[in-house]
């Protein structure tokens, strides 16, 4: 099945480019929400099912996507009843099928961590884990799932953790990178215990309504700054992991960077290795170069890719110095996806473009055969 | 190599250090827990004074939040950048085999070796006794 989603003038067909190899492919950032926030209320227990509908809550889906941005979703990829993303016929026949994907990996937010009381926002967690275990990942095996948690709650969060983590359609903790403290934090570490202990990796995700702005100078004007400041925000919370040390805490906990760029990711670790050089004795349990944590301990889903050419792409994955980090991305429905002729750097040896394309995430997730 | 007689033992205390000339190279002799070492005063990083840096203790960690000191007095700091080199071997601590600075051997010898050859001028000669044992550093 062919799908031309771009629209008019865009003749660009969004499929599995022919010349890629026969590899298992693993989309890992594919977005899903429910219809509406009544999708929700069968997973609510009746006290929030009640506060929902006599608050008169509309919806938590934030802003960050704004509808009718041309970033936020390409044309044909709304339902008729609902947004982009939240009809899985759809996504199968957009998606799943025509990229003859192997595994998808779903996120969904739904603006959990914006809700300030805690009780609420812990309900809400578990009922969209519940609401997308259902009606998505125990439907169409070739998704897999975030667990969604109420950070505001750590020790609450890895209860849910501990609830949902056994089943084997989830595969990652969602944190949003505009999160209320740095991520590296002592505070958080309950979540990354309980990620670590059910095999999961955390995911810190292109997002966060805890009022935080996107910049750590202030909010920006505009959306373009707003968009173009979520690297910044990316890198902060890099930073926070590794000098925190969660890599060395939790150790077998992949830490997954989700739209977050990765064009600006060598010159941050030449800056963190040039500096932790002299002032590692305060961080002593960074006992090798911040980049080698990195380049152990981080994977990126690839979308965007920020690079104007494939030639700097190539300079910037040498700089990168590993080509173990880079994981095949989609961010179906969003429409920042470049062209999916570009959708992996050109000329790849075989081997990495086989980890690129799927291996890599079959490591990460733990996926199993690959 | 050749020997240099660059102080007396009680110029050097222990924990203390002497910054040296030696061959127009500046050296810096360190004397820790009575043994004493001897390293180029020249940073491989940039090329500032080392020996005039701080001597401190090495901190590691098992775990964030874990702090261990140990080797009080052997870790030498980089004024400029806090670069840290392990006085005993000159070598750095985040990269032992490539980032090092040079260091001499040393030893404490009871005489004064043979000194210079004499020149063509000779001055009136006294006896001098000495009884003092001397660092000396083989360049």
């Amino acid at each position: 099945m062919v799908v031309e989603l771009l629209g008019a003038g865009e003749a660009r067909v969004y499929a599995r480019p022919a010349d890629w190899p026969d590899v298992a492919l693993v989309d890992t950032d594919v977005h899903i929400t429910p219809r509406s926030i009544d999708a929700l209320a069968g997973f609510l227990p009746a006290r929030w099912r009640d506060y929902v509908r006599e608050s008169g809550v509309q919806s938590l889906e934030s802003d960050l996507y704004p509808p009718r941005s041309p970033l936020s979703a390409m044309p044909g990829t709304r339902p008729e009843d609902g947004p982009p993303g939240s009809d899985l016929d759809l996504l199968r026949a957009q998606l799943l099928d025509p990229w003859r994907t192997r595994i998808a990996v779903t996120h969904c937010v739904y603006g959990v961590d914006g809700i300030h009381n805690p009780d609420w926002a812990v309900a809400m967690a578990r009922a969209v884990n519940d609401w997308q275990h259902a009606e998505w990942l125990a439907v169409e095996p070739r998704l897999r799932g975030s667990v969604v948690v109420a950070a505001q709650d750590p020790a609450r969060a890895a209860d849910e953790i501990d609830r949902v983590g056994p089943l084997p359609e989830f595969v990652q903790v969602l944190m949003p990178v505009r999160a209320r403290a740095p991520l590296g934090s002592r505070t958080f570490w309950p979540i990354y215990e309980a990620a670590q202990r059910h095999g999961l990796a955390l995911a810190v995700y292109a997002g966060g309504a805890a009022g935080n702005p996107v910049t750590p100078v202030g909010a920006p004007s505009y959306y373009l700054e707003e968009y173009v400041g979520l690297a910044q925000a990316f890198q902060a919370q890099v930073v926070s992991l590794v000098c925190e040390g969660v890599p060395v805490r939790f150790p077998r906990l992949p830490i997954v960077l989700v739209e977050s760029g990765f064009t600006w990711l060598p010159a941050l670790m030449w800056r963190l290795d040039k500096n932790w050089k002299g002032l590692r004795r305060e961080v002593p349990w960074v006992d090798r170069l911040p980049s080698e944590v990195i380049r152990a301990s981080v994977r990126l889903t690839a979308q965007p890719i920020d690079a104007p050419d494939p030639a700097r792409l190539g300079d910037v994955l040498d700089r990168l110095g590993s080509d173990r980090m880079l994981m095949f991305a989609t961010d179906y429905p969003h429409h920042q996806f470049d062209d999916p002729a570009l959708a992996a750097p050109a000329d790849l040896p075989p081997d990495a473009m086989a980890r690129f394309l799927g291996g890599t995430a079959h490591e990460t997730y733990r996926l199993g055969e690959g | 190599m050749a020997a240099h007689v660059v102080a007396t033992v009680d110029e050097i205390p222990p924990g203390q250090r002497k910054i040296v000339e030696v061959d127009g190279r500046s050296i810096g002799v360190f004397n820790v827990a009575g043994r004493y070492y001897a390293l180029r005063n020249t940073c491989p990083h940039a090329g500032a004074r080392l020996c005039e840096g701080t001597l401190s203790g090495l901190v590691t960690s098992r775990s964030p939040g874990e702090y261990t000191y140990e080797r009080d007095g052997e870790i030498l700091r980089c004024p400029w950048h806090g670069w840290e080199f392990d006085v005993t071997t000159g070598r750095s601590w985040f990269d032992p085999d490539r980032t090092r600075v040079r260091s001499y051997e040393t030893t404490v010898e009871p005489d004064p070796p043979p000194g210079p050859r004499p020149g063509p001028y000779v001055a009136e000669r006294y006896e001098v006794e000495v009884r003092r044992r001397y660092v000396v550093v083989h360049v």
